[in-house]
């Protein structure tokens, strides 16, 4: 079987009964064995489980009862849970966690027929953008394994940037899909806040946290957000909209679009090599016929202070259910209930957590609250508006995904704030719900990096569109690493 | 010195539902531990709220009873501590915008109506249990009640007595059954009193520093509770100390107040919107629906059992003092019942009955045929309000029995021809020349002996009023 | 602003998580740093912007009020670090 298939490729192959979908988890499941050592994507792998699905699929495909992904190994983030799979959100406090029941996503892509490959590796809590918070020890970046693979959805991108998995479930607060899409060479999508149900998606920040996926190319993220989007009444926040059918729209013409480029991006804090491949980006857009046009978002610069109150303050709320008491990490030695909640809590999230608890709960606490986080909720808004004004001029936004390629493990590890900026282009888009994507947009010395495109609410069809026609132009969603 | 007591109640009132307020677990009461904790109830990780329609409905229609603002906008928010019974380390409240708003409910002291006006009521979710002592040095954390819904209905601080927190408490607990929204059942929680209390020099402005009173579970309790605490706190400021603002628990065992030790620090709660609720929206149309099927209210019963059926104040707030003997007293009175009658044999011989036998208004064994045939006979005179006593205890104790074939197997029927009843007088005056002395000197005890005397010659069934007439008429001529 | 020692013994007791005397010092530095960054958005009026909770402008959606989750506590009851009959268990609370 050939290396680095797509899940179009995959499909057909299937359909035509070129192999099975026993065969083709097989084949997966050797990848695994053969570069999870070195990569450390997975946490947890469940072959028994992985085949015995692999088998309901080929009778479904035997009948023609298959729908897209029917028979595909898809890698779950571990940050949704699936009954009777350990689900540890990439934290000590959820090491022996087996969840009793299904996050939404996981539910629909079992309905869908695809295998769960297994869970991959993430930062803890989703608090992180180098994946080296986990305590599964970090994900090493496939195209070099002395780098980071970015996060938090780290191991997902790297799971399929080393051919470990065809696609990946990844979800989004700060960039956590985007950054590690854009570190790792491929294509990932966070849709529109609301679109797919958070129902069983582990909460790191509630109003930020989307859930959606990373693939090699935008028709793979096209055909898993079929899967994945729709309104599920067991989360108040998800939106009812009519179905679409994003393959629908991916080969429409962009001719006489206009992608907006705003200017607070592209000033002279953008590094030199990253403008230089956006650049290029711009001038292949314009071969296929789309206009540019400088725009503003002036508040864009705030979106990091009033992320990292916003957030933390969310995570500190919805961290406190890990309290030892109903399940998952309790510690072992404690004299009274006060003192079980310190320890069990000092011992079972690591430090980045505890660190972003404590924040959360200093901007929530009297005296506190008006200053940071109501302060940051009324500037969100003007973020938010920005983008309004911004769609008024143009269909989507173009930005940088990261502001670098991937660094080496341990180069920040040791300064929050310096890793905090990894996120500040792809922030803005979650604090205003907005979706965008980042696709591969070239090579800084042989280490990819992205572009991003942010887009109305409820553009994903757009977005796949723009992306879609790229990449039937370039090559570099193509490119593969070797890993050593 | 005199002091001035100032007393404001939050009650938490369960709302009846089959569901829970953010989950479809049920809310049954009585299940083995842990029984009815769903995902949601046990706060797993990636579970979500979603809000149940009924909840909302019935706070609406609370609202609407007591005269409030219905919020076309309200939030729920986060309040944020730790509890082992508090299963996402925070509870779902409201906080900045409640639903319900500036409403108020009117009672009755010495005659008096008093207004007590209802700043707000919210919704929130009930707790877990703690059950303390499952085995040394052990709690047991029991989340079946965890997201039962409450409303919490708050108070101005406008009652000034125990006397008056207590009518205050109980009008409340009529209302919330009147209009379906609790079961009342204060036995089982579902309606739970927290009573702050503060003292102030006689007449100043300044309130002093309050004290709260946590979860009195019943009246009686509550009586006792304030007694000790407004007590308690004029001793501390008679001997120079000074109030701490605190929390405190009843203990019906001695009769005290304490502080609570696990809050002893103030804690700081950091409320926030909740990001996985949206803002609740309820539209006019909402609020009219529910308004029209309010029907009618303790407040309104009253005022038709005193206007349209001439009942004296204390009668007819006894009659509403629940929906279900006010709905049992109209259906009597649509046998064309003389409503006064009908007042006096609910409330006195049948309550007396009821509480003898511990049985509430559904379980009466005597069917309302039976008891308003009974209620005719007295009118009609047939027979006496003693006989009609004994014919009741018969009933009450085989329902098949039928009224007036009772009144004819037992020979109860009341004489009120005067053909017969006229001998019996004469007869009486005959004998007792000394009372008729007595009473020509106008002593009525007379009279009464001598009616007396003729009822106990008819054997109890000479009618008394007949009797009073014609012995009246006799002694002018005698 | 910079985090105090009171403070950081204040949100380690509220938050419920312990820190060692010997990690406090590291621990204030990191929060300091944290919140200089968050601090640039003082430099925003925002006067008479309405704060956004939520990204879209939608109202709250409700449930029917029927039973759809049923008993499976035995299954929760196990994966409890301790329970017994029926209850999960902590060390004892006192009021």
């Amino acid at each position: 079987m050939k290396n680095h298939l797509t899940l179009k490729q995959l499909q057909n192959g299937l359909q035509n009964k070129d192999y099975s979908s026993v065969e083709l988890t097989n084949y997966y499941i050797d990848q695994i064995n053969k570069y999870n050592n070195s990569v450390n994507a997975f946490i947890t792998v469940d072959y028994e489980k992985s085949l015995a699905q692999a088998k309901l699929a080929d009778e479904q495909l035997k009948l023609n009862k298959s729908s897209d992904l029917t028979g595909i190994p898809i890698a779950q983030k571990d940050i949704f849970c699936a009954d009777g799979w350990r689900t540890t959100c990439g934290s000590k406090m959820l090491d022996n966690f087996i969840s009793p029941y299904d996050s939404k996503v996981v539910e629909l892509f079992n309905q869908s027929g695809a295998i769960n490959l297994g869970k991959t590796n993430m930062d803890e809590f989703a608090m992180g953008s180098s994946n080296e918070t986990s305590f599964y020890g970090n994900v090493k970046n496939p195209w070099n394994l002395d780098c980071v693979p970015g996060g938090s959805s780290g191991g997902s991108a790297a799971a399929v940037s080393s051919g470990m998995a065809p696609a990946a479930t990844a979800t989004d607060t700060g960039g956590s899909i985007r950054q590690p899409a854009s570190l790792c060479g491929l294509t990932g999508l966070k849709p529109t806040y609301g679109l797919v149900s958070r129902y069983g998606m582990i909460a790191f920040a509630s109003s930020l946290d989307q859930a959606g996926p990373i693939a090699k190319t935008s028709e793979d993220c096209a055909m898993m957000l079929n899967v994945m989007a729709g309104h599920d009444h067991r989360d108040s926040t998800s939106i009812k909209r009519d179905k679409l059918n994003y393959l629908d729209n991916l080969n429409d013409s962009i001719k006489g679009k206009t992608i907006g480029i705003p200017k607070e991006f592209f000033n002279s804090d953008l590094d030199e090599d990253v403008k230089k491949v956006l650049d290029r980006v711009i001038d292949e857009y314009k071969l296929l016929g789309v206009n540019f046009k400088e725009i503003s978002l002036e508040n864009s610069h705030l979106s990091i202070p009033v992320y990292y109150v916003i957030a933390p303050a969310e995570a500190s709320s919805n961290l406190s259910r890990y309290d030892g008491v109903r399940y998952g990490y309790r510690a072992s030695d404690y004299q009274d209930i006060e003192n079980m909640y310190l320890k069990t809590r000092e011992e079972g999230f690591g430090d980045e957590v505890k660190r972003r608890i404590l924040v959360g709960t200093y901007v929530l606490s009297a005296g506190y609250y008006d200053a940071y986080y109501l302060k940051a909720q009324k500037i969100r808004r003007l973020i938010a508006t920005d983008f309004k004004k911004s769609f008024s001029e143009c269909d989507l936004i173009l930005a940088p995904s990261s502001p670098s390629t991937a660094f080496k493990i341990g180069e920040k590890k040791e300064d929050p704030v310096s890793m905090y900026m990894q996120d500040m282009y792809t922030i803005s888009t979650n604090l205003a719900g907005l979706p965008a994507i980042s696709a591969p947009a070239g090579f800084i010395n042989n280490m990819p990096i992205g572009f991003q495109l942010i887009g109305n609410y409820f553009s994903e069809s757009t977005i796949l569109n723009f992306v879609h026609e790229y990449q039937k132009q370039t090559g570099w969603h193509q490119e593969y690493p070797e890993v050593r | 010195m005199n002091w001035d007591i100032v007393i404001g109640i939050e009650t938490h009132v369960q709302l009846t539902t089959n569901t829970k307020i953010f989950s479809g677990a049920s809310t049954a009461f009585g299940k083995p531990p842990n029984e009815n904790a769903c995902l949601v109830s046990l706060a797993y990780p990636g579970t979500l709220p979603v809000l149940n329609r009924e909840v909302v409905k019935k706070a609406i229609r609370f609202g609407l009873a007591v005269d409030a603002q219905i919020a076309k906008k309200s939030i729920f928010a986060r309040k944020n501590y730790f509890y082992p019974d508090l299963p996402k380390g925070y509870q779902i409240s409201q906080f900045e915008l409640p639903i319900v708003n500036h409403g108020f409910l009117n009672i009755n002291i010495k005659n008096q109506e008093k207004k007590i006006r209802i700043l707000r009521a919210h919704l929130e979710e009930d707790a877990g249990k703690s059950v303390h002592g499952i085995h040394d040095n052990a709690t047991g954390i029991d989340l079946n009640r965890a997201g039962t819904p409450l409303l919490e209905i708050v108070t101005e601080p406008d009652m000034s007595s125990a006397e008056e927190a207590i009518e205050y408490a109980r009008k409340l607990h009529n209302l919330v059954q009147w209009i379906g929204i609790c079961d009342g059942n204060m036995q089982e929680g579902s309606f739970r009193c927290d009573v702050n209390v503060s003292v102030k020099p006689k007449g100043s402005e300044k309130l002093g520093t309050r004290r709260e009173i946590k979860n009195l579970n019943s009246f009686r309790y509550m009586q006792q509770a304030i007694d000790y605490e407004v007590n308690w706190q004029i001793e501390q400021l008679e001997d120079g100390n000074e109030i701490i603002q605190s929390t405190v628990l009843f203990n019906p065992d001695n009769g005290e107040t304490r502080a609570m030790r696990s809050k002893e620090e103030a804690n700081d709660y950091r409320y926030f919107p909740d990001p996985d609720l949206l803002p609740l929206e309820v539209t006019e149309k909402d609020i009219s629906e529910i308004s029209e099927s309010l029907g009618e209210l303790p407040v309104d019963a009253i005022s038709k059992l005193k206007n349209n059926f001439s009942l004296n104040d204390s009668d007819a707030d006894l009659i509403a003092s629940d929906k279900a003997t006010y709905d049992y007293y109209l259906n009597l009175i649509g046998y064309d019942l003389d409503p006064k009658i009908t007042a006096n044999w609910v409330l006195g011989y049948l309550f007396a009955k009821m509480k003898e036998m511990e049985l509430n208004i559904h379980q009466i064994p005597i069917s309302s045929d039976q008891f308003s045939l009974l209620i005719k006979r007295i009118m009609d005179k047939t027979i006496s309000n003693n006989a009609a006593k004994k014919i009741f205890d018969l009933l009450w104790e085989d329902s098949n029995k039928n009224v007036d074939q009772l009144i004819e197997e037992l020979g109860l029927t009341q004489v009120s021809d005067s053909s017969s009843i006229v001998p019996m007088i004469e007869e009486v005056l005959a004998n007792n020349q000394q009372m008729i002395d007595q009473y020509r000197s106008g002593k009525d005890k007379a009279f009464n002996a001598l009616v007396g005397q003729v009822m106990k010659i008819s054997k109890g069934k000479a009618n008394p009023g007949q009797v009073s007439d014609l012995l009246k008429e006799k002694l002018k001529e005698f | 602003m910079s985090i105090t020692q009171k403070d950081i013994a204040k949100l380690s007791k509220l938050a419920k998580i312990n820190i060692n005397d010997k990690d406090k010092e590291l621990v204030i530095k990191k929060l300091d740093g944290i919140l200089e960054l968050i601090n640039a958005m003082q430099m925003v009026d925002t006067k008479s912007i309405e704060p956004m909770s939520h990204a879209l402008d939608i109202s709250q959606p409700l449930r029917e009020d029927t039973q759809t989750e049923f008993s499976n506590k035995d299954r929760y009851l196990e994966l409890g670090p301790d329970s017994n009959e029926d209850y999960f268990i902590v060390p004892r609370v006192i009021e």
